[in-house]
């Protein structure tokens, strides 16, 4: 069984309908302006377990929706 | 050479981990084990341990489609990989097991004109840093792969390719247990079902690991972990520039007839081999999220049977055997780490992606080496983690998205 996303406009879809988008968190403990940059540009939390994320409807309704997955199981969590 | 007995006579032998070693490292995939082994015979370190949390060659290492190419696309890469190629060839030789290695040429076919000269600049970079490439039009690509439909189902016509003569495959997990075998023969040990949950650090360097049989020390860590190398990064207080995520393959039923070549195509992201048993063997892309699911889906199989009969129709006649995904640690440039790190003593063999497995022997080597004299060799010294902060990455088209 695929990874299937709720959108709240279509309903569950599967996710080759959807386009992924990171959520880049750059942790607070980073202070230096150049060291968040470079964080931001290339580092990731890469969370094994529940993860906030976006996702795009691109072959739906076309809009955002936020969902919280965990990436051990790829199960959405309410 | 031919070794029917090979698998009963591999020597394992298995202890219970002491206090102490020199070099601890995190993962008993084929990166970790070819380590050990060039730590081992080529520089005289033999007091090391490899921890592997599962059984070894669980990972990626049992999972990958078990490619040799070395026709990357920047010369960094093309050298690397050259090497590995080379090392390949003598494995067998060098470990005396049958590791099913066969040279069977790999054509990379292009559909269009933008794809047709991304081909020409690989030959051409690929002839300029060591690796044997040449361009071959869509007759030449019908004497050297008979089965591949020039018309491209009248979607994708073939407009020609480049033919990688080298290019091998070798069995993957035999390919883990010679360097396995080997390393313990000379003195490593290897500790299955040992995970490590913590590292050991005092001020800034690492002095060992944490685990469920107890804590070791070591002077130096080595994390080999494949798409869970952030987990270890983050208990050095490491954020690593690395992304997990799920890559899948399928194989067939037993072909009748011998199918050569490995056959690959950069636009429709496709690449398919024939197994020693038959079976055709074939990848696409990555799963676009990030996930460490071992979850197979239904979306894969659609696309890849769709790709897979539009450029080979025969195969629309075979049937899906087994589908199966590993966990990539992806990085950014497409290119491998291999690396010291800010915090002393801890080292890293990360970013394999979907590249792995052609670079076991040279990433192995290049790292026991990086290990033994605290210094990058220069075949590596490019893939080291500081070149993000540097602005010195190694965009690689010609690793990006497919084996």
């Amino acid at each position: 069984m695929s990874l299937v996303i709720p959108c709240p406009n279509c309903g569950s879809r599967p996710v080759e309908e959807f386009v992924y988008g990171e959520v880049p968190l750059v942790p607070e403990s980073i202070t230096d302006p150049d060291a968040r940059d470079l964080d931001r540009a290339f580092m990731h939390g890469n969370p094994e377990g529940p993860v906030v994320e976006r996702w795009f409807h691109a072959a739906g309704c076309r809009r955002w929706t936020t969902v919280r997955r965990d990436t051990r199981t790829d199960q959405v969590l309410g | 050479m031919t070794n029917p007995d090979q698998e009963r006579r591999i020597a394992f032998e298995w202890r219970e981990p002491r206090s102490a070693y020199d070099v601890v490292i995190v993962g008993g995939g084929g990166h970790g084990l070819a380590t050990a082994y060039y730590l081992a015979t080529r520089h005289g370190i033999a007091n090391v341990a490899v921890l592997e949390r599962s059984y070894i060659g669980s990972g990626n290492s049992g999972r990958n489609t078990t490619v040799i190419r070395a026709n990357y696309g920047i010369p960094e890469a093309v050298r690397f990989y050259q090497r590995s190629i080379e090392l390949y060839q003598r494995l067998e030789e060098e470990t005396e097991r049958d590791l099913m290695h066969r040279q069977k040429g790999l054509l990379w076919i292009a559909h269009s004109e933008p794809g047709v000269r991304a081909e020409r600049a690989r030959a051409a970079i690929n002839t300029a840093f060591g690796a044997r490439t040449e361009f071959v039009t869509p007759e030449e690509i019908a004497r050297i792969c008979p089965q591949v439909d020039l018309s491209g189902g009248g979607i994708w016509p073939v407009r020609g390719a480049t033919y990688h003569p080298e290019g091998a495959t070798a069995r993957h997990d035999r390919v883990v247990w010679a360097y396995a075998e080997g390393a313990m023969r000379h003195g490593v040990e290897v500790h299955q079902r040992t995970p490590v949950t913590g590292l050991r650090l005092d001020g800034g360097r690492v002095t060992g690991v944490e685990t469920p049989r107890g804590p070791i020390s070591a002077g130096v860590v080595l994390a080999a972990a494949g798409g869970h190398v952030t987990a270890l990064g983050e208990m050095a207080g490491l954020r690593l520039p690395i992304r997990s995520h799920p890559l899948q393959a399928l194989v067939t039923n037993h072909y009748e007839r011998r199918f050569e070549p490995i056959v690959a195509s950069a636009d429709l992201l496709f690449y398919v081999s024939q197994t020693a048993r038959g079976e055709m063997l074939m990848g696409a892309e990555i799963d676009r999220q990030p996930s460490y699911s071992y979850r197979s889906g239904h979306h894969f199989l659609q696309y890849t049977a769709f790709r897979a009969i539009t450029l080979l129709p025969f195969l629309r006649d075979l049937r899906v055997l087994r589908q199966w995904t590993g966990i990539c640690d992806m990085s950014p440039d497409y290119s491998p780490i291999m690396s010291a790190t800010p915090v002393e003593g801890l080292y890293l063999t990360t970013g394999w992606g979907t590249w792995g497995f052609k670079a076991i022997p040279a990433g192995g080597e290049g790292m026991a080496a990086l290990i033994a004299t605290g210094e990058p060799p220069e075949l590596i010294a490019p893939f080291s983690l500081d070149r993000f902060a540097k602005d010195r990455t190694l965009a690689d088209r010609g690793s990006a998205g497919t084996h």
